[in-house]
C-alpha cells in the first residue's frame, strides 16, 4: 500500500505545527521521519491517524485521497499506530486490549476472546514476540507492552505501521530487537513509518528519511548521510555537539548516598542497595533507560519517598528521615523531571512560581504575612536574567513554553545558596536554543563549587555533561564510570550489565574485530 | 559487537515488602471489643431465634441458644483470628479476604446474640429480619448499579439520590394519574432516565464538574419534587398520589425453600427486576462488547478513542442506562413499600447507595454485599427498638456511615476507582 | 471553555488542571520553537482576576460576555423556569388553560400574576415592605435577608476554602450540627459573665465544627479516603449523633420528652444588632469579618499560598517542600470551625435551642453558595447574601401568595447549573463567546499514565 501526504498543514489557532508537508510512503520501506522535540512530527502523525482533522492538504492511499474522520477510518484504511505514550488498559489482558474496538462477538454482543487469543498467539509466533494473551498489561515490562501495540495494528491489517518515538524507553538491546521486527514487517511487504530524534537507529534501520523543523519538511536524506549532516538538517544550523566545557576541579566529597534502598508495596525493591558520593565542583550524570529507579533516587533525596533505607549525608548532616522542607532550606536544589506536574503550579503566577519553595521565608514574607512587592520586584530580577520569555509577571506559568517554564523552574533553583544541585531530564522538551543556555547555567553552577547531580535518559546529554557518569538499572547501580566512556559499553549498562563485565566485554570483541 | 550475548549479569532486586498492618490491627481491635462485650458482658439468658413465619410450608423449628455460650464461642474464633492476621502479616504475607469476612461473618452473629439477649424480650424472628433487610436493600442495590454503570464509565454519579426520588415521584403521579402500576414503573424509568440526562449534559457536553452536577441535581429533584408535592398532590391526593401497588408474586416451590424462599422468591416485580438488572449489569460490564468499551472507557479513554470507541457517546448512553436503572429503584418506594410519595421520602437512601457501590469496589456483586449489609444494619435498628435494647437506635442507624468510613479509609483493603472516573474527555 | 469558568469547571487542582496543562504543554511542546498556544485552562481563576487576554476586545462585548453578565443571566433564566413552574401549577391557569383556544389571553395573564404575584412576594419579603406603616416593618425583610445568610455565607466560606485546596466539603450539615451541638452545651450548661460566655460558646461552635471536619481532612491525609464520601457519610453519623445526645439527661430540657435542648444564657447569646425589633443579630458581623479574614489568609497569607498551591497542583507542592497532608487537615480545621461559627449563629442568634434540624438545610445551601461565589471570599458573601434573600423572601412569598417556598430550591439549583455551564448560556441568549482567540481545547484533558511505567 502507497501512502502519500500533499500539502498538510495543521494549524492550532495562530500557531502553525504543520506547513504544507509533503511525504509519501512506497511499501516495503521503512519511512523515517527525523526532527527535533517540538519539530511537528506527532502533530503530523496524529492528523494520519485521523485524531486531529488536517487545516489543509490531503492524504492519498494508492493514490485515492482519503479522509479520515477518526481513528478507525484509518484503521480501515490500513493505517496502524504505535503511540508514544502506550494506549493500553493498565488493568485489562493483552487479549482485552487487542479485542477493544475491534471486538469479535458471540450470541447477544457477547464477546468471543477465544479467537482474539488465537490471533495474538498467531501473530506472536509469526514475529516470535513472546506475549501471553492473558496477561494484565500493567504487570508486563515496557518492551511487551510495545508489542502488544504492534499486535494491535496487525491484528487489524495495518499495512502501514506508524512508530512514534519508539525506542525513547527501551534499552539498547530491546531497541536492537525493535529494528529486527521493523525489518521483519517491511520484508513482509508492510511500511513503516519510523518517528525518531535520534541520529543512529534512524541510520541503521530507515530506507528514506525526511527530516522536519519547525512544521516544515527541510530535506530528505540517505541513510547513509553522516551523522553531523543528518543533524544539522535537523537542528537547522551547523551543531557542535560540544559545550566545551572546562574540566572539572573537584574538591571534597560533601554529598554521599550509602546503600540506598527503597521498599516496594507490591513486588521488587524500587532502589536496592544504591551508593555513591559527589564531590563539589563536579557533575555526576545518572544515565539509564527511564523507569529503572531514578526518579525514586530523586525523590528519596528529597525526601519524596516513603520506606527508604540507608544513608543520604550533604555535609555531613543525614537527609533520610527529614522533610522535603528542611531538605530544601538546608540548600538542595531540585529540578523535577516532569516540570508541568512537579516542578509548577501551572495556574500560579510566574512570580509566584519564582518563590514556590521560598515563599515563607524573608524577605517574602513577614510573618504569616506575604509581601507581594517584594515577590513581584524579585520576579523582575530573575525574568530579566534568565531571559524568561514571558508577557509578565502576573502570567500563569502554565501558558509559558516548555522551554521558558524551565527556565522559571531552574531560576527558582538556581537563586540561593546550593550545597547540591540535582536535575531530572533538565531539557526534555525544551527547544534547542534554551538548551544551550540551560546547560551552561547547569556548568556554570558547577563550577563554584556545587555538586550536581543530573538525571538524564538522553545519552548524548549525559555524555556533554557529565564528569563521571552512574548507570542505573532494575533499581540497582550498575556502576560508575569516567564521562570518556564509550557508548557502546554504557549501553550494556543500561542493559544490565555491571561496568566491569561491559568494558571486558567491549574490549574482548574490539579484540576480536582485529 | 554482538549484544546478542547473554545479559545475565544481575539479578532482578530482591523482593523487600512493605507490610500493611491496618487489617490486624483493625482486627484485633474488634475481636478485644466481641471478647469484652460479647463474651465476658453476655446476658445470662437464652435467645430464641424464630426461623420461619408459621404460614409457611416448610416450618423450621426455633433455634434457642445460650447467649453466654455463643458470645465466648465467637469472640474466642474472633481473637483467633486476629491473632491469624497479624501473624500472617509478620511473616510478610498478605491475610485473605476470607479471613475477613469469616470474622465479619462471626462479629454479625456475636453482636446479635448479644444484643437481642440483652433486649427486653431476647426473641427475635430472624425471617422477618432478614426479609426486611432485603427490601431495604433493593433501591440501594438498583442505585448501586447506576452507580457502577456511571463510574464504570467514567462519570462519577453523586445523583443517585436525585434519580431514586424522582423515580419515586414520577411513579406515584403517573401510577395515579393512570390507574396501572406499571404505568408508574416505565414512567419511573424515564424519570430516571431524565435526571440522567441533565448530569450527562451538563457532564459530559458541557464539561461541567461531574460532582458539583450530582450535588445541583439532588438539590433540584428535592425542590422539584418538594414544590409539586406542596402544590398538586397535597391539594389532590386521591388524583396525583395514590398510586396502585405492585403485589408479591410468589414463584412455586421456590418460595417454599426454608428461610431464603420466601425472601427472594415472593417479590414484587420490582425485585425480580433487580434480579435481571443485577445479572445483566454484571455479566454484560464484564463478557459482553459494550462491557469491554465501558471499563476501557473508564480507564483510560484516550486508548478507547485511539481504537475507534466513541468516548463520549459510551459515556452519555451509559449514565442515561443508569437513570432508567435508579429510576425503576426509586418506584420501588411509592409502588411497593409505601403506595404514596413523601417529600425527600428517599432520605439520603441515594448516598447509601454510592457508600454501597463503593464499600462494593465497583462491582456489581461488591455492591449487591455492600447493599444488602447496609438493609440489614437499618433493619436491624428498626427491629430493635421495638425489642426494647440498650443500644441506643441512634447508633445503630450511623453502622452503615461508619462501616462505609472504614472502608474508603482503606481497612477493608485498598479500593481501585476507574482510573478516568470523574475526568472528563476532551477529544483530541 | 473559557479562561473565567474554570473554577466551576474543574475540581480545583487534583488531576485535571494538571493534567490539561500537561497535555496543553504536550502540544506546544510539539510545536516548532516552543510558543504556546492559549492555555485551556487559566491562570487567572486562582486570583480572580479577568487576565489580559481581554483587554482587546470592545467594551461593548466585553461586558455582554463577561462573567458577571453570564451570572445574571443565570440567575435570570432560573427565575424565568420558576416562573413557568410557579405559573403551571397555578389552579387560576389550570381552570383558564381549559378554553385555552378561544381565549388565549386568560390563561397567558392568569399565568402571569401567577408568576409576577410570586416573586413580587418574595421580593418583598426578602428586601423592602412597602406596604409597611412604619420604618422598622419597612426595613425588616431586608434584616431578615441578613440574618438568614449570616450561616449560608459563614458555611459557604467553609466550602470555599476547602474547595480552593482541591477539596470537596459536602459536610458543612454535620460540621453545622457538631458545631450548634457544642456551641449549645456551652451556652446553657455552663452560666459565665457578659462576654466571657459568648467568647466561650463561639469558641466550643468552632471547635466542633473543625473536629468534625478534621475527621475527613486526616482521614485524607492519611489514608486518601475521598472526602466527599467521608464528609456525607460524616453528616448522617452528625444527625445521628445530636438526636442520641438531645435524649441524654446531659442535652435533653428538663420535663420534654422532645429532642430539644434548653434555652441558651442570655449571655450566651449574640445581642440584636438593630434593637429587638429585629431578629437580626451580631452573628452577622462575625460573617463580616471572617470574610474579611478569609480574603486575607487565601491571597494575603503565606497559609493562603500553601494551601491554593497544594489545591492546584498538589505534586508541585510537595515537590516545594509544602506538605499537602498538612494543607488537607488545616483546610478542613478552617473550614469546619466556620461551619461551626454557622451553628453559633444558629443556636445563639436565631435559634436559641439546639434541635436536630437546627442546621436546616444550610449545609447544603452552602456548597451552592460556594459555588455561585466561585470560591472567592466576597463571591461567597455576596451569593450567601442572594440566597439569603431567597430564603427569607420564601417564607413571604409562601404565606402571602401560597407559593411553596421549595421553588426557592429549584431556582437555586438551576442558577448554579446555568452558572456552571455558560456555553449553555451564552448559546440560549445567543451571546458571543469571551476574548477573541480560538481555545485549542480539541484535546484530551487526560494525561493518562503510560501503562507500567516501571518495568
Amino acid at each position: 500500500m502507497k501512502l502519500e501526504l500533499k500539502g498538510i498543514t495543521k494549524r492550532f489557532g495562530a500557531l502553525v505545527a504543520n506547513d504544507h508537508i509533503d511525504l509519501v510512503v512506497e511499501p516495503g520501506q521503512v519511512h523515517s521521519l527525523l526532527g527535533e522535540n517540538g519539530a511537528g512530527k506527532s502533530t503530523l502523525m496524529n492528523v494520519l491517524y485521523g485524531l486531529y482533522e488536517p487545516t489543509e492538504g490531503e492524504i492519498l492511499v494508492d493514490d485515492r485521497p482519503v479522509t479520515f474522520n477518526g481513528p478507525s477510518d484509518a484503521m480501515a484504511a490500513g493505517i496502524g499506530m504505535v503511540h508514544q505514550h502506550f494506549m493500553l488498559v493498565p488493568v485489562f489482558t493483552v487479549a482485552e486490549n487487542v479485542a477493544l474496538g475491534n471486538e469479535t462477538t458471540k450470541l447477544a454482543g457477547m464477546l468471543n476472546l477465544e479467537q482474539t487469543k488465537r490471533r495474538i498467539r498467531e501473530i506472536s509466533d509469526q514475529y516470535g514476540f513472546d506475549v501471553d494473551p492473558d496477561a494484565v498489561v500493567e504487570d508486563l515490562p515496557v518492551g511487551v507492552q510495545q508489542r502488544v501495540e504492534i499486535i494491535k495494528a496487525l491484528i487489524r491489517d495495518a499495512e502501514v505501521l506508524i512508530l512514534d518515538e519508539p525506542t525513547a524507553v527501551l534499552t539498547p538491546r530491546e531497541t536492537d530487537e525493535l529494528l529486527g521486527i521493523m525489518r521483519q514487517l517491511t520484508e513482509d511487504g508492510k511500511s513503516v513509518v519510523f518517528i525518531s530524534h535520534k541520529l543512529r537507529e534512524v541510520k541503521a534501520v530507515s530506507d528514506v528519511i525526511t527530516v522536519i523543523r519547525r512544521g516544515k519538511v527541510v530535506g530528505s536524506a540517505d541513510p547513509s548521510a553522516s551523522t553531523t549532516e543528518l543533524a544539522s538538517l535537523m537542528v537547522g544550523r551547523s551543531v557542535s555537539l560540544n559545550l566545551n566545557k572546562a574540566p572539572a576541579t573537584p574538591g571534597e566529597e560533601t554529598f554521599v548516598v550509602e546503600n540506598l534502598t527503597i521498599a516496594s508495596a507490591t513486588g521488587p525493591a524500587l532502589l536496592d542497595g544504591v551508593s555513591f558520593g559527589i564531590r563539589r565542583g563536579e557533575i555526576l550524570a545518572v544515565a539509564g533507560v527511564q523507569g529503572n529507579g531514578q526518579t525514586e533516587l530523586t525523590e528519596a533525596i528529597m525526601g519524596l519517598q516513603d520506606h527508604v533505607t540507608g544513608s543520604i549525608r550533604l555535609d555531613g548532616e543525614e537527609l533520610v528521615g527529614r522533610r522535603t522542607r528542611d531538605i530544601i532550606n538546608s540548600g538542595v536544589g531540585f529540578v523535577p523531571e516532569d516540570r508541568n506536574v512537579d516542578g509548577l503550579v501551572g495556574t500560579f503566577s510566574v512570580a509566584e512560581n519564582l518563590v514556590l519553595n521560598r515563599y515563607d521565608q524573608a524577605p517574602f514574607a513577614r510573618g504569616v504575612s506575604l509581601r507581594p512587592a517584594v515577590i513581584e520586584a524579585n520576579a523582575a530580577e530573575k525574568i530579566t536574567e534568565f531571559d524568561i520569555r514571558t508577557q509578565s509577571a502576573a502570567t500563569a506559568a502554565g501558558t509559558l513554553s516548555g522551554g521558558n517554564q524551565q527556565k522559571v523552574v531552574m531560576a527558582r533553583e538556581l537563586s540561593r545558596p546550593l550545597q547540591l544541585f540535582i536535575a531530572s531530564q533538565p531539557t526534555r522538551g525544551v527547544d534547542v536554543g534554551s538548551i544551550e543556555f540551560l546547560h551552561r547555567r547547569i556548568i556554570s553552577e558547577r563550577d563554584v563549587g556545587t555538586p550536581v547531580m543530573i538525571v538524564s535518559t538522553e545519552l548524548d546529554e549525559v555524555l556533554e555533561l557529565a564528569d563521571r557518569i552512574a548507570v542505573l538499572y532494575g533499581g540497582r547501580l550498575m556502576g560508575i564510570v569516567p564521562a570518556d566512556t564509550s557508548r557502546d559499553v554504557l549501553g550494556q549498562m543500561m542493559a544490565g550489565m555491571s561496568a566491569d563485565e561491559a568494558t571486558a566485554q567491549h574490549t574482548d570483541s574490539k579484540g576480536g574485530a582485529k | 559487537m554482538s549484544t546478542a550475548t547473554t545479559l545475565p549479569a544481575s539479578t532482578p532486586a530482591a523482593t523487600v515488602g512493605v507490610r500493611s498492618w491496618k487489617t490486624p490491627i483493625i482486627l484485633m481491635v474488634l475481636s478485644l471489643l466481641g471478647l469484652a462485650v460479647f463474651a465476658l458482658g453476655a446476658p445470662s439468658n437464652d435467645v430464641t431465634f424464630r426461623l420461619s413465619d408459621p404460614g409457611e410450608a416448610i416450618v423450621l423449628p426455633e433455634l434457642v441458644v445460650s447467649a453466654p455460650v455463643v458470645g465466648w464461642f465467637t469472640a474466642v474464633l474472633m481473637v483467633a483470628a486476629a491473632a491469624w492476621a497479624l501473624m500472617l502479616t509478620r511473616s510478610g504475607r498478605r491475610v485473605p479476604v476470607w479471613v475477613v469476612a469469616v470474622f465479619g461473618l462471626l462479629f454479625v452473629i456475636g453482636f446479635l446474640t448479644w444484643v437481642v439477649g440483652s433486649a427486653n424480650t431476647p426473641n427475635v424472628a430472624l425471617y422477618g429480619l432478614l426479609s426486611g433487610s432485603f427490601a431495604l436493600a433493593i433501591p440501594l442495590i438498583f442505585g448501586s448499579l447506576s452507580g457502577v454503570l456511571c463510574e464504570r464509565s467514567g462519570v462519577v454519579n453523586i445523583a443517585i439520590e436525585g434519580q431514586l426520588l424522582f423515580g419515586a415521584f414520577a411513579a406515584a403521579v403517573a401510577g395515579s394519574l393512570s390507574g396501572n402500576a406499571f404505568v408508574g414503573l416505565f414512567a419511573a424509568a424515564v424519570a430516571g432516565a431524565m435526571v440522567s440526562l441533565v448530569l450527562a449534559v451538563f457532564s459530559i457536553k458541557y464539561i461541567v464538574n461531574q460532582v458539583i452536577v450530582g450535588v445541583v441535581l439532588n438539590v433540584l429533584v428535592s425542590g422539584l419534587t418538594g414544590f409539586l408535592f406542596s402544590t398538586l398532590l397535597s391539594s389532590d391526593a386521591a388524583k396525583w398520589n395514590s398510586p396502585p401497588s405492585l403485589p408479591p408474586i410468589r414463584i412455586p416451590l421456590l418460595a417454599d425453600i426454608p428461610i431464603l424462599g420466601p425472601i427472594l422468591f415472593n417479590q414484587s416485580i420490582v425485585g425480580y427486576l433487580m434480579y435481571i438488572a443485577l445479572a445483566a449489569v454484571y455479566i454484560g460490564l464484564f463478557h459482553s462488547k459494550w462491557g469491554l468499551r465501558t471499563r476501557a472507557v473508564g480507564e483510560h479513554p484516550k486508548a478507547a478513542d485511539t481504537l475507534g470507541v466513541n468516548v463520549n457517546r459510551t459515556r452519555f448512553m451509559n449514565v442515561l442506562l443508569a437513570g432508567v436503572v435508579a429510576g425503576v429503584g426509586g418506584a420501588f418506594f411509592t409502588l411497593v413499600s409505601v403506595s404514596a410519595f413523601n417529600r425527600d421520602m428517599t432520605g439520603g437512601q441515594g448516598y447509601i447507595a454510592l457508600a454501597a457501590l463503593i464499600l462494593g469496589r465497583w462491582n456489581p456483586l461488591g455492591a449487591l454485599l455492600a447493599a444488602l449489609l447496609f438493609g440489614f444494619a437499618t433493619n436491624l435498628q428498626y427491629v430493635l427498638s421495638l425489642l426494647g435494647t440498650a443500644v441506643p437506635n441512634q447508633f445503630l442507624a450511623m453502622l452503615p456511615y461508619i462501616v462505609t468510613i472504614f472502608a474508603v479509609a482503606g481497612v477493608v483493603g485498598k479500593s481501585r476507582a476507574p482510573a478516568a472516573s470523574g475526568v472528563p474527555y476532551i477529544k483530541g | 471553555m473559557s479562561p473565567e469558568d474554570s473554577t466551576m469547571q474543574d475540581p480545583p487542582g487534583e488531576r485535571s488542571i494538571a493534567a490539561a496543562e500537561a497535555t496543553r504543554l504536550e502540544a506546544a511542546a510539539e510545536t516548532a520553537d516552543g510558543t504556546v498556544a492559549p492555555p485551556a485552562v487559566p491562570a487567572a481563576h486562582q486570583s480572580g482576576d479577568l487576565g489580559d487576554d481581554r483587554s482587546r476586545q470592545s467594551a461593548l462585548r466585553q461586558m455582554l460576555s463577561s462573567n458577571a453578565m453570564v451570572s445574571v443571566l443565570s440567575v435570570l433564566l432560573a427565575l424565568i423556569v420558576g416562573g413557568i413552574l410557579i405559573a403551571a401549577t397555578d389552579e387560576e391557569v389550570g381552570e383558564t388553560a381549559s378554553y385555552f383556544f378561544s381565549r388565549p389571553g386568560d390563561m397567558l395573564s392568569a399565568a402571569w400574576s401567577a408568576a409576577a404575584g410570586a416573586y413580587a412576594a418574595l421580593f418583598q419579603g426578602a428586601f423592602f415592605n412597602f406596604g409597611a406603616d412604619s420604618v422598622q416593618r419597612f426595613f425588616y425583610p431586608l434584616t431578615q435577608t441578613l440574618t438568614v445568610a449570616t450561616p449560608l455565607i459563614l458555611a459557604g466560606l467553609g466550602v470555599a476554602v476547602a474547595f480552593r485546596t482541591g477539596l470537596f466539603n459536602i459536610g458543612a450539615q454535620g460540621q453545622i450540627i457538631i458545631g450548634a451541638a457544642m456551641a449549645a452545651w456551652v451556652g446553657f450548661a455552663v452560666h459565665l459573665p457578659v462576654g466571657l460566655h459568648l467568647l466561650l460558646v463561639i469558641i466550643a461552635g468552632m471547635l466542633g465544627g473543625a473536629i468534625w471536619a478534621g475527621i475527613a481532612g486526616i482521614l485524607k491525609a492519611r489514608t486518601g479516603a475521598h472526602e466527599v464520601i467521608v464528609t456525607i457519610m460524616l453528616n448522617y453519623v452528625a444527625i445521628n449523633l445530636v438526636l442520641f445526645l438531645l435524649s441524654t439527661p446531659a442535652f435533653q430540657r428538663p420535663g420534654s420528652s422532645n429532642p430539644i435542648s434548653p434555652q441558651l444564657d442570655a449571655n450566651a447569646m449574640f445581642p440584636p444588632l438593630l434593637g429587638s425589633g429585629f431578629r437580626l443579630h451580631w452573628g452577622f458581623v462575625l460573617a463580616v469579618l471572617a470574610t474579611v479574614f478569609i480574603w486575607w489568609l487565601m491571597n494575603r497569607s503565606t497559609i493562603g499560598f500553601e494551601l491554593k498551591a497544594v489545591g492546584a497542583n498538589p505534586s508541585a507542592a510537595r515537590n516545594a517542600g509544602i506538605s499537602t497532608t498538612k494543607g488537607y487537615v488545616v483546610v478542613m480545621l478552617i473550614a469546619g470551625a466556620l461551619s461551626g461559627l454557622a451553628g453559633v449563629a444558629q443556636v445563639a442568634g436565631t435559634e436559641k435551642v439546639l434541635t436536630s434540624g437546627v442546621a436546616a438545610s444550610f449545609g447544603f445551601d452552602a456548597i451552592t453558595v460556594a459555588l455561585l461565589g466561585r470560591s472567592s471570599p466576597w463571591g461567597t458573601f455576596a451569593a450567601g447574601l442572594l440566597f439569603g434573600a431567597f430564603r427569607a423572601g420564601g417564607v413571604t412569598m409562601q404565606t402571602n401568595t401560597g407559593t411553596s417556598i421549595d421553588i426557592v430550591l429549584v431556582v437555586q439549583s438551576l442558577i448554579v447549573l446555568f452558572i456552571a455551564a455558560p456555553p449553555l448560556v451564552r448559546s440560549l441568549f445567543r451571546i458571543p463567546p469571551p476574548g477573541a482567540f480560538k481555545t485549542t481545547g480539541k484535546r484530551s484533558s487526560k494525561n493518562p499514565k503510560t501503562a507500567g511505567g516501571a518495568a
